[in-house]
C-alpha cells in the first residue's frame, strides 16, 4: 500500500537524516517507528507527505508515485494521508468543530471553507467522529480550552475526516501523561482496525509500542536497524538501536502491562 | 581575568584593572563632550529670552484663561472631521498593510530576494516620513481638505501596521501551518486556516493602537491645511485668540483621552 524506495534526505547543513530507506507497508498494518532522537523518524514521516522534500528516492502510495507530483496533484494525494502531531497542532483559536472540519480542506473550495460552509455530509461525519472519541459535547469549545488528551482526540478526528488510507502519526503521546498515552494509542489502533487503515507511528516509548502494534521498525542514524514483530525487541536489538543500556526492566515491564491490560 | 590569586586566596572582582581603567576613560570622555556641547548651546542661546520665559508663559496663561466656552459650538464639525480623518486613514492603511505584511514576512513571502525587499522598502519609506510632511505634499497634489488628511494618515500608517503585522506573522506556530498543509489544503486555505487565526489578535491590537496614534496625529494636520481641528487651532493662533486656543487644546485632550479609553476597552475584549 505504501512503499518507500531508497528514500534519502540530506539537509542543507549536510546532515544525512535518511540513508536509502526501503520500507513496504501493507494495507491495514499498524507499525511503530522507534529510535533515538535525531534518528530521522520525524523526517521519514514528513518525507512521505512531503512536508519535507526528500532528496532522492521514491514513495509509492498505492500506484501513485509521490515525490514527482506537481503541487496540485500532491494536494490531492495528501488527502489520503492523515497526520497526527506530537503537540496536537490544532489551530488554537478555532473551535473544535472548525479544527475537525479543517481535515476536509482538501475536498472543499476556498470560499466554501473560508465562509465555513462545509457540506452537510462533512458536518455529519465530524459529529460522528467527535462522538466516537467522546468529544461530541465539546464541538463548540475553542481548541485552547481543551486538555492534552482531548486535543489529541480532536487531532485524530481531523486526520480521520480526510478519509485517509494511511495515518502518519508523529509522537502522539510524547506530551501526554502515561494513562492518557495508553488511551490515545489504544484509540488510534482501534480506529485503524475499524477502518482498515495502515499507520506509521513514531514513538519514543518502546513499551507502549510493543503493547499496541503489529510491527516495529527500529531506526538508527537514518537507516533501518530492525524490522520485525514487537516480541523480537530483545535487549540486544534495543542496544543496537539505542546504544548500551540495561533493557531488561523495559521489556519485562511490557509483559506485566500487557497481562494487566488483558 | 577577574579572578586573581592573592596569597593563596581567590579574589574575585567585577572587572580587571585594565577594564576599569577603560571605563574611567569612557566616562571622562563622555563628561568632556557634555561640557563642550553645553558651552556651544549656551553661546547660541539668547539668554535674555530664556530668563524672560516664565513671565511670558504667565502672561499667555492669564490671557488664555478662562477658555472661551461659547466657541465650542464651532468646534463640533472640526473635531468630527479629525476623528474621521483618523478612522478612515487607519482603515485604508490596514487594507494596504495586510498584503504588504504577507509579502514582507519571511515565512509567507513568495520571493525572499525580489518581493520581500520591495515590501520592506514600502514599509521603511512610508514610516520614515512624518504625516505632516505627507500632508504638505498631498495638499500640493490634491488640494487642501479632509481627503488630503485621510490619505496622509493612511500612507504614514501603512509602514507601521505592516511592520508590526509581519513580525506577528513571523512569530506564528509553524506546526499549525504544517498540520493544515498536511490535510491537502491549498495555499490560500493554509493562509485562512493556519495563519490568519493566529495573527488575528495581533491584527486587532495593531489596528486599535494605530487608530489611537492617528487621532493625535490628525489633530495637527489642520496646521498645514489638511482639515480637522488643527485648522481652527492655526487660525486662532494667528489672531492671538488665546482663550480659543486653550479651549481647542482641551477638546483635543478630551478626544485623545476618549480614544485611549476606547482602545483599552477594545484591546481588553480581544485578548
Amino acid at each position: 500500500m505504501l512503499r518507500l524506495e531508497k528514500l534519502v534526505k540530506t539537509y542543507k547543513t549536510g546532515d544525512q537524516a535518511l540513508k536509502a530507506v526501503d520500507l513496504d507497508v501493507p494495507e491495514g498494518q499498524v507499525l511503530a517507528l522507534i529510535g533515538p532522537s535525531g534518528a530521522g523518524k520525524s523526517t521519514l514521516i514528513r518525507c512521505i507527505n512531503r512536508l519535507v522534500e526528500p532528496t532522492s528516492g521514491n514513495v509509492y502510495l498505492g500506484d501513485v508515485e509521490l515525490t514527482g507530483l506537481s503541487s496540485g496533484a500532491l494536494r490531492r494525494e495528501r488527502r489520503r494521508m492523515g497526520m497526527i502531531f506530537q503537540e496536537y497542532a490544532l489551530v488554537e483559536r478555532l473551535t473544535v468543530m472548525e479544527n475537525v472540519l479543517s481535515g476536509r480542506l482538501g475536498y472543499v473550495g476556498f470560499w466554501r471553507s473560508f465562509l465555513r460552509r462545509f457540506p452537510q455530509s462533512d458536518v455529519d461525519e465530524a459529529f460522528r467522529l467527535l462522538d466516537r472519541v467522546g468529544l461530541a459535547h465539546m464541538a463548540d469549545k475553542r481548541a485552547d480550552e481543551l486538555s492534552g488528551g482531548q486535543r489529541q482526540r480532536v487531532g485524530i478526528c481531523r486526520a480521520l475526516i480526510q478519509d485517509p488510507a494511511l495515518l502518519l502519526v508523529d509522537e502522539p503521546t510524547a506530551s501526554l501523561d502515561p494513562k492518557t498515552s495508553r488511551q490515545i494509542m489504544r484509540l488510534i489502533c482501534e480506529l485503524c482496525k475499524e477502518r482498515g487503515l495502515a499507520a506509521i507511528i513514531n514513538i519514543h516509548d518502546v513499551a507502549l509500542a510493543q503493547m499496541f502494534v503489529q510491527r516495529v521498525i527500529g531506526l538508527r542514524f537514518g537507516a533501518i536497524e530492525f524490522d520485525g514483530l514487537p516480541e523480537g525487541l530483545t535487549p540486544d536489538v534495543l542496544t543496537n538501536i539505542y546504544g548500551e543500556e540495561d533493557w531488561e526492566a523495559t521489556i519485562e515491564k511490557v509483559d506485566d502491562d500487557s497481562e494487566a491490560a488483558e | 581575568m577577574p579572578v586573581k590569586d592573592l596569597k593563596g586566596q581567590q579574589v574575585w572582582q567585577r572587572r580587571t584593572s585594565r577594564e576599569s581603567l577603560g571605563h574611567w576613560v569612557m566616562w571622562l570622555i563622555g563628561v568632556a563632550i557634555f561640557a563642550y556641547c553645553w558651552q556651544q548651546i549656551s553661546e547660541a542661546t539668547t539668554w535674555f529670552f530664556v530668563w524672560d520665559a516664565p513671565r511670558i508663559a504667565n502672561d499667555i496663561w492669564t490671557r488664555a484663561t478662562p477658555p472661551r466656552w461659547e466657541y465650542i459650538t464651532q468646534l463640533g464639525k472640526p473635531i468630527w472631521d479629525t476623528l474621521n480623518i483618523a478612522t478612515l486613514g487607519t482603515f485604508f492603511a490596514l487594507i494596504l498593510a495586510v498584503p504588504v505584511a504577507f509579502l514582507a514576512a519571511r515565512n509567507t513571502t513568495p520571493s525572499k530576494f525580489f518581493i520581500r525587499p520591495i515590501a520592506l522598502l514600502i514599509i521603511v519609506s512610508t514610516r520614515s516620513i512624518n504625516s505632516l510632511i505627507w500632508a504638505l505634499l498631498l495638499i500640493a497634489i490634491i488640494g487642501p481638505g479632509v481627503f488630503a488628511g485621510v490619505i496622509a494618515i493612511a500612507i504614514r500608517s501603512i509602514g507601521f501596521c505592516a511592520k508590526l503585522l509581519y513580525e506577528a506573522i513571523e512569530e506564528i506556530d509553524e506546526t499549525q501551518v504544517e498540520a493544515i498543509t498536511a490535510t491537502g489544503a491549498s495555499r490560500w486555505q493554509v493562509m485562512a486556516y493556519g495563519i490568519v487565526p493566529q495573527i488575528l489578535p495581533a491584527f486587532a491590537g495593531i489596528a486599535v493602537f494605530r487608530w489611537d496614534i492617528n487621532i493625535r496625529e490628525s489633530t495637527v494636520l489642520g496646521l498645514v491645511g489638511a482639515g480637522g481641528i488643527g485648522l481652527q487651532l492655526s487660525s486662532s493662533l494667528n489672531v492671538l485668540a488665546w482663550p480659543q486656543v486653550s479651549l481647542i487644546l482641551l477638546v483635543i485632550l478630551a478626544a485623545v483621552v476618549i480614544s485611549e479609553w476606547v482602545s483599552a476597552k477594545v484591546r481588553g475584549a480581544i485578548i
